[in-house]
């Protein structure tokens, strides 16, 4: 494997540069177009850095009818779309191309309406998730997907890319908090998908659309379920001496009929990195650590963490820290969402995603583990180990040509792995251009073709952010 | 291959595709045949030869650990529920049982559960059946096998088809084998009961109960003469059994203006959600039509208070987000039924009325000429020359 390659760029889309940078600047307003050098580079990747590509040019609309009237432009002039929230994907999904406009939608960024009575929040894609918390948590309501990137991620990121997050084992992923969306298709069709009631009529159009990574249309405004926080939250710190006893005491829990809200999952890499960073008292002699989060009444969750303790014994738990305060709680989950950030203050790394189901859990990390030391590299493990979402980070110098190489080789046999025992390439992150030419891994020609048909249906030409998720050969005409 | 009375009855998958590739080749229409329970739901069927599930039946898998279950889409409800319960596990979403409402005979099977996507009352608070399916097998109208997401809980690779697919009423394909995420069954629940509140004030409870953080899981309001001669409100909590004693309480205590005094627990409980689930309240009389309306639950009283006389019976679920309405089975009623809700926003399915007025009227809500497109566009890259369940959920699609 060498780096991940993207289409070749359509020479007759930048011979016709200047016509479509007119027509898109009759369209939009004077500071709704950039078309510099310099204004474009902010564009030109995403979290998955590693890979750069320049836009044309970059259209920041205000309204989903000025997001209509640049689909249906680029739909004439068959131009390449690339829609962008806040451009946090780690998967490459937001990364353009020479002959691509990217649509970002920072400038949508208002709050349209809170309704707490009907329990939603109807908000333009541009709304960062941790917005739409912050706006209802003086009345004690939350929106419950809860990404690490939550702080800078937008609502429309989240749906393009289905994000979950550390508290998804109770509440869901965004589909599961999604009453409805606004979505403009290439033809610059407004449509309006769901609403504020629970269900919809037709086709689960929403459940298509989400998760579908920009290729179906871009989402301009989304209603969200709010929920109501619960009366207290407690997180507490299980340290174990090997990967295998934390692993099995994760299984034991949710064998007992007991569901946290969160059951997060640390190796001693992940956390000595993340100690180092945010102090959050992790016990730092242990092999592996699990953050348990319970909700409830004071009563409550010492009821639920007395179960929870009990079966942590019986799997040789070694230290158990249970949060004294609020402020405890804040550092703990600051500890474990700086993750990323902390491990990239070390190395450089990849971070992998795949999914595993739960019960295979010590395997895959084991060999996770063995993958990872026979390209000579280091990792660090840290997810979420109740849906078994896994985060290897595999550590590296993006200096060195060579280790970057190793490190995609590996991340790419983590992710054989993770198939292999039954599992998917990518639990949250998305297939990106990271994940694109392993798809046959986890599908037939069959399944792949049928999904390309349907996506197919929104856009024939390929024109919405076309280097992703399917592998560029075999893609259906 | 000829239109015949006795259905195809493949045995597995392949044996399956087989008779699909040969009807689309043959040009002739199959209607899907489950248990046959919700036979009554969407537009009558068009015609064409019957396939049956009953042979692609048995849990493939239940791994009570991963909470985690796959079974062919011809196995009996009753059978999956039967080996959850012996783990104390459960299908979250609580799957409606519409023998109630068609007095129909048969065993509903999870093929048809995922072709409705049947839920219940938990639906406010653990999703609809598509929030729980994790992954599906089916057979396209090409004959062709896909399948879709797994057997992991978290799962965002590719496009996911298994939303798509929970709902569409068979109209996509054949489904062989669907995949759910499940939940531990709550060792007790209690519900607090409120009489003799109205509409408006019975949502209004509804509202501030769902409101608060004691984790309700289902609300309902009930109208006089259905079980009591005066209307009833509920509100269930389920779990440990202290922790449902204390939200019990803690419910009690925030409803005391409204008249929350006391809370029914058990059997007591269990039957009336079960009664709830199955829209048991208005089943009867047969001969008239039943809705199933979806909106804002704030606006479930509007739109009953529009619709006047038209609205023969109804009550509440989902507090006041899923009015179960009855109404005279005619074309005026099912006018005045759109016309309510048009300004309120929602969707209103026609659940039961006689075949003549199910075949000529929008059974589920109209769509607009661009969801109309994309929904034959979506139809059309699955089964393109409309083998399965034509006409089922909008004419001529």
């Amino acid at each position: 494997m060498s780096q991940i390659a993207f289409p070749p760029v359509d020479a007759s889309i930048l011979a016709r540069r200047d016509a479509i940078l007119s027509g898109l600047a009759a369209i939009l307003p004077a500071d709704g177009l950039i078309a510099d050098v310099a204004g474009r580079r902010a564009f030109e990747t995403d979290a998955l850095t590693a890979y750069r590509r320049l836009p044309l040019a970059v259209a920041l609309p205000r309204s989903s009818e000025e997001v209509a009237r640049v689909m249906k432009f680029c739909r004439d002039a068959n131009v390449n779309v690339v829609p962008r929230g806040a451009g946090t994907s780690l998967s490459g999904a937001a990364i353009p191309q020479e002959d691509a406009i990217v649509i970002g939608l920072a400038k949508m960024s208002r709050i349209l309406e809170i309704n707490l009575a009907d329990r939603y929040a109807r908000v333009e894609a541009g709304v960062t998730n941790l917005a739409i918390s912050e706006a209802v948590a003086p009345d004690g309501f939350f929106y419950a997907p809860d990404p690490s990137s939550q702080l800078a991620c937008t609502i429309g990121g989240n749906i393009a890319m289905n994000s979950g997050g550390a508290h998804c084992l109770k509440y869901g992923v965004t589909i599961n908090n999604l009453l409805g969306v606004r979505l403009v298709t290439l033809e610059g069709e407004i449509v309006d998908l769901g609403g504020p009631a629970l269900d919809a009529g037709g086709l689960d159009l929403l459940g298509l659309i989400c998760g579908s990574e920009g290729q179906l249309g871009v989402v301009t405004e989304a209603t969200v379920r709010l929920l109501r926080a619960a009366e207290g939250a407690r997180p507490v710190l299980f340290g174990f001496a090997s990967a295998e006893d934390a692993g099995q005491c994760v299984a034991a829990i949710i064998g007992a009929g007991i569901v946290p809200v969160a059951m997060e999952y640390m190796d001693r890499l992940a956390i000595e990195i993340c100690e180092n960073y945010a102090h959050a008292g992790y016990p730092l002699d242990v092999e592996a650590m699990l953050i348990v989060e319970v909700e409830g009444g004071d009563d409550e969750m010492a009821a639920e963490l007395a179960k929870i303790a009990a079966i942590a014994k019986a799997h040789r738990v070694q230290t158990i820290r249970e949060s004294m305060s609020a402020m405890e709680s804040a550092q703990i989950w600051k500890g474990r969402k700086s993750a990323f950030g902390a491990t990239g203050r070390v190395a450089d790394y990849i971070c992998m995603d795949g999914t595993v189901p739960t019960g295979r859990l010590p395997e895959a990390l084991r060999r996770t583990g063995e993958i990872c030391a026979s390209y000579g590299l280091r990792v660090a493990n840290v997810f979420h180990a109740g849906d078994g979402n896994m985060h290897p980070l595999i550590l590296y110098d993006v200096n060195d040509p060579v280790q970057q190489q190793k490190a995609e080789d590996a991340g790419s046999d983590v992710l054989k792995l993770c198939v292999e025992l039954g599992g998917a390439l990518t639990g949250e992150h998305g297939v990106g251009i990271e994940k694109r030419d392993l798809m046959r891994r986890q599908f037939s020609e069959a399944d792949l073709a049928q999904q390309m048909r349907v996506r197919a249906a929104f856009d024939p030409q390929w024109r919405l952010n076309p280097a992703k998720v399917f592998p560029l050969d075999g893609r259906a005409a | 291959m000829n239109v015949v009375d006795r259905p195809y009855a493949p045995a597995d998958e392949t044996e399956a595709a087989e008779i699909v590739g040969a009807a689309r080749k043959d040009r002739i229409k199959l209607d899907v045949v489950g248990g046959g329970t919700r036979a009554g739901l969407g537009r009558p069927r068009e015609g064409g030869a019957r396939l049956a599930t009953a042979r692609l039946a048995g849990i493939v898998f239940h791994e009570p650990a991963e909470m985690t279950l796959r079974a062919r889409a011809g196995t009996p409800l009753s059978v999956v529920e039967a080996a959850l319960a012996a783990h104390g596990q459960m299908l979250p979403f609580e799957p409606i049982d519409h023998r109630a409402l068609y007095a129909g005979a048969g065993e509903p099977t999870i093929g048809g559960l995922v072709a409705t996507n049947a839920s219940g009352p938990r639906r406010i608070s653990a999703g609809a059946a598509r929030d729980s399916l994790i992954g599906l097998r089916l057979v396209n109208g090409r004959g062709e096998c896909v399948q879709s997401g797994g057997r992991v809980m978290k799962n965002v690779t590719g496009l996911d088809l298994v939303k798509l697919n929970c709902g569409a009423h068979g109209t996509l394909g054949l489904l062989t084998e669907a995949t759910f995420k499940l939940l531990p069954k709550p060792q007790s629940e209690a519900t607090v009961v409120i009489r003799r509140l109205d509409d408006e004030r019975a949502v209004a409870a509804m509202t501030r109960a769902l409101g608060s953080p004691f984790g309700v899981s289902g609300a309902a309001a009930l109208g006089p003469g259905m079980g009591r001669e005066f209307s009833r409100t509920f509100l269930r909590v389920e779990g440990f059994a202290e922790s449902v004693d204390y939200r019990a309480e803690r419910l009690i205590a925030l409803l005391a203006d409204f008249g929350a005094k006391h809370a029914l627990r058990g059997e007591e409980s269990q039957s009336l959600w079960r009664a709830a689930r199955d829209a048991e309240f208005i089943a009867e009389p047969r001969e008239r039509a039943i809705w199933r309306v979806s909106l804002a639950p704030t606006k479930g009283p509007k739109f009953v208070a529009r619709l006047g006389a038209n609205a023969l019976a109804h009550f509440y679920d989902w507090g006041g987000g899923l009015v179960w309405l009855a109404s005279e089975p005619s074309d005026a009623a099912a006018a005045a039924v759109r016309a309510a809700l048009a300004p309120l926003g929602g969707h209103a399915t026609l659940v039961r009325a006689p075949d003549a007025l199910r075949a000529r009227l929008d059974v589920f809500e109209p769509l607009s000429p661009a969801l109309a497109r994309l929904t034959r566009g979506v139809k059309a890259s699955f089964d393109p020359d409309g083998v399965f369940n034509f006409g089922r959920m909008a004419a001529g699609m």
